[in-house]
């Protein structure tokens, strides 16, 4: 019952941090909250048992995103310039639309679902009952996260790895060596500027 | 409590849920600062994630690491490694998607893509021609 | 921040304990929560928080570019290295089984191998995201000041 609450109570955290998110101009404390958000999460995540995502969201989402996020920020406008508010309900009303579509739709998928912790439920009956059990009994390591990780799930692994590694670099080829684009892109850059200026 | 409002309760998890990858997919479409956009869908995602975890979650479980304890229930390791796994591939990618903002304003001077759509559509252009100097500058 | 003697002398202190704490969560990970994932992260996060207080030379003296690739790689390389020498023990592709004398405890190595990979490529991919994130202001000042 406790952990019940628990969970209610930090579900209208992350709801209370995405009306934060949305309401802010300001894109520091939107990063910022992204980060608070993250971490909110990592306890939901405890409280559901999964420690090992728990530590991994805690590591990654709350602290490297938000790292990468303020050393991107050091160098990007620190604040959003028109609020698609203020621009009228014109500018939000399709926005709005999809999104209530697209959530009732989900919410009549997700009523269908077993409710959750339901020992029945079809994902604890396949093959997650074979990886506990041999988990202990033929492997002897008791993280069964890790050997299904590691081992029945290694293929899965190492597209992930591959998948990092190729983002990493994707990173490298578009900001190393950015000294010269700089420079080739403001020898070009004065016909934006001064169609810039025509605007205004 | 039987009926639709037990049903409810059973399934809050869900539905709060959906309601905060609406809200993330909300800001990924209305708004036009392409750094809260990333925001937005970091939000999505993470609550993507969270929708995996509570579907793995076990009544009256513990975190799937074995005890000595033979009649332990243990809460469902699969979705727990797939998340494991999709996070740090999450992080990679908003960097990647934030190295192309940064790139972005270092070509057009702003990260809003109504101005960024706008400064292009009337670039498009002498576009052509100033591909050319470039390529002379190489 | 380079001239805050508290968060130099907390950096300094901190800085062991958390490669340290990073090993534990890699080599521990059989046992507890932890992985290569996580280890990584944390490992490159001591780095990170050298970076920050140090300067972004004293990173890269720390940690070269060139080491910073070779981890990326490296990590790919042991992962997949570990699949193919279980074909050549004629197993399959990321067969452990074969790696030790009886089946459980090639399980083990080939786990701890593959953690390690992981590990590794993790590490060397947060790191260097820092740095092409923190160093990319600092490029972009250069080119405004030769100008």
């Amino acid at each position: 019952m406790a952990g019940y609450v628990t969970n209610l109570l930090l579900l209208a955290l992350l709801v209370f941090i995405l009306v934060l998110v949305i309401r802010t101009r300001r894109l520091f404390p939107v990063v910022v909250l992204a980060g608070a958000y993250s971490l909110v999460s990592a306890a939901m995540f405890v409280n559901l048992d999964a420690v090992d995502v728990a530590f991994t969201e805690a590591a990654v989402g709350a602290g490297i995103s938000t790292v990468l996020f303020l050393a991107a920020m050091a160098y990007l406008p620190g604040i959003e310039k028109t609020p698609p508010e203020a621009k009228g309900i014109g500018h939000i009303l399709p926005a709005l639309i999809i999104c209530i579509i697209a959530g009732l739709l989900l919410v009549a998928a997700a009523i269908e679902l077993p409710p959750v912790g339901d020992p029945t439920a079809p994902p604890h009956v396949h093959v997650a009952p074979r990886y506990l059990e041999e988990s202990g009994s033929f492997l002897h390591i008791p993280n069964v996260v890790t050997t299904v990780l590691a081992s029945y799930r290694g293929f899965d692994t190492f597209g992930e790895v591959v998948v990092v590694f190729t983002a990493g670099l994707g990173v490298l080829v578009l900001l190393a060596g950015f000294t010269r684009t700089a420079r080739i892109a403001k020898s070009g850059k004065t016909g934006i500027d001064g169609g810039e200026g025509d605007d205004a | 409590m039987i009926g639709p409002v037990a049903q409810i309760l059973e399934s809050w998890n869900y539905l709060v849920v959906i309601a905060l990858m609406m809200g993330g997919l909300f800001i990924v479409i209305s708004q036009n600062n392409l750094v809260k956009k990333l925001v937005g869908l970091a939000i999505f995602q993470t609550s993507v994630f969270i929708f995996y975890i509570s579907v793995g979650k076990m009544a009256g479980g513990t975190a799937p690491i074995l005890t000595d304890g033979p009649e332990t229930l243990y809460s469902n390791p699969l979705p727990h490694v797939l998340i494991l796994t999709a996070i740090v591939v999450g992080v990679a990618t908003t960097a990647l998607g934030l190295a192309l903002v940064l790139r972005i304003h270092a070509a057009f001077g702003s990260i809003e893509d109504d101005e960024v759509l706008a400064m292009k559509a009337e670039a498009a252009e002498p576009r052509a021609r100033r591909g050319g100097d470039m390529g002379d500058a190489v | 921040m380079l001239d805050n003697p508290i968060l130099r002398v907390t950096a300094k202190i901190l800085f062991a304990p958390i490669i340290i704490f990073g090993l534990y969560v890699q080599f521990h990970g059989d046992y507890g929560p932890g992985g290569g994932f996580q280890a990584g992260v944390i490992i490159a996060a001591a780095f990170i928080l050298h970076s920050l207080i140090f300067g972004l030379e004293a990173g890269r003296r720390l940690v070269p570019g060139w080491a910073n690739l070779a981890m990326l790689a490296c990590g790919v390389l042991i992962y997949g290295g570990v699949g193919v020498a279980g074909m050549m023990l004629d197993g399959l592709f990321l067969d452990y089984n074969v790696l030790a004398s009886d089946a459980s405890k090639g399980q083990h190595y080939g786990i701890l191998l593959v953690e390690f990979g992981v590990g590794l490529t993790v590490t060397g991919v947060m790191l260097a995201l820092f740095h092409a994130f923190a160093g990319f202001v600092e490029a972009d000042y250069a080119a405004t000041e030769d100008e």
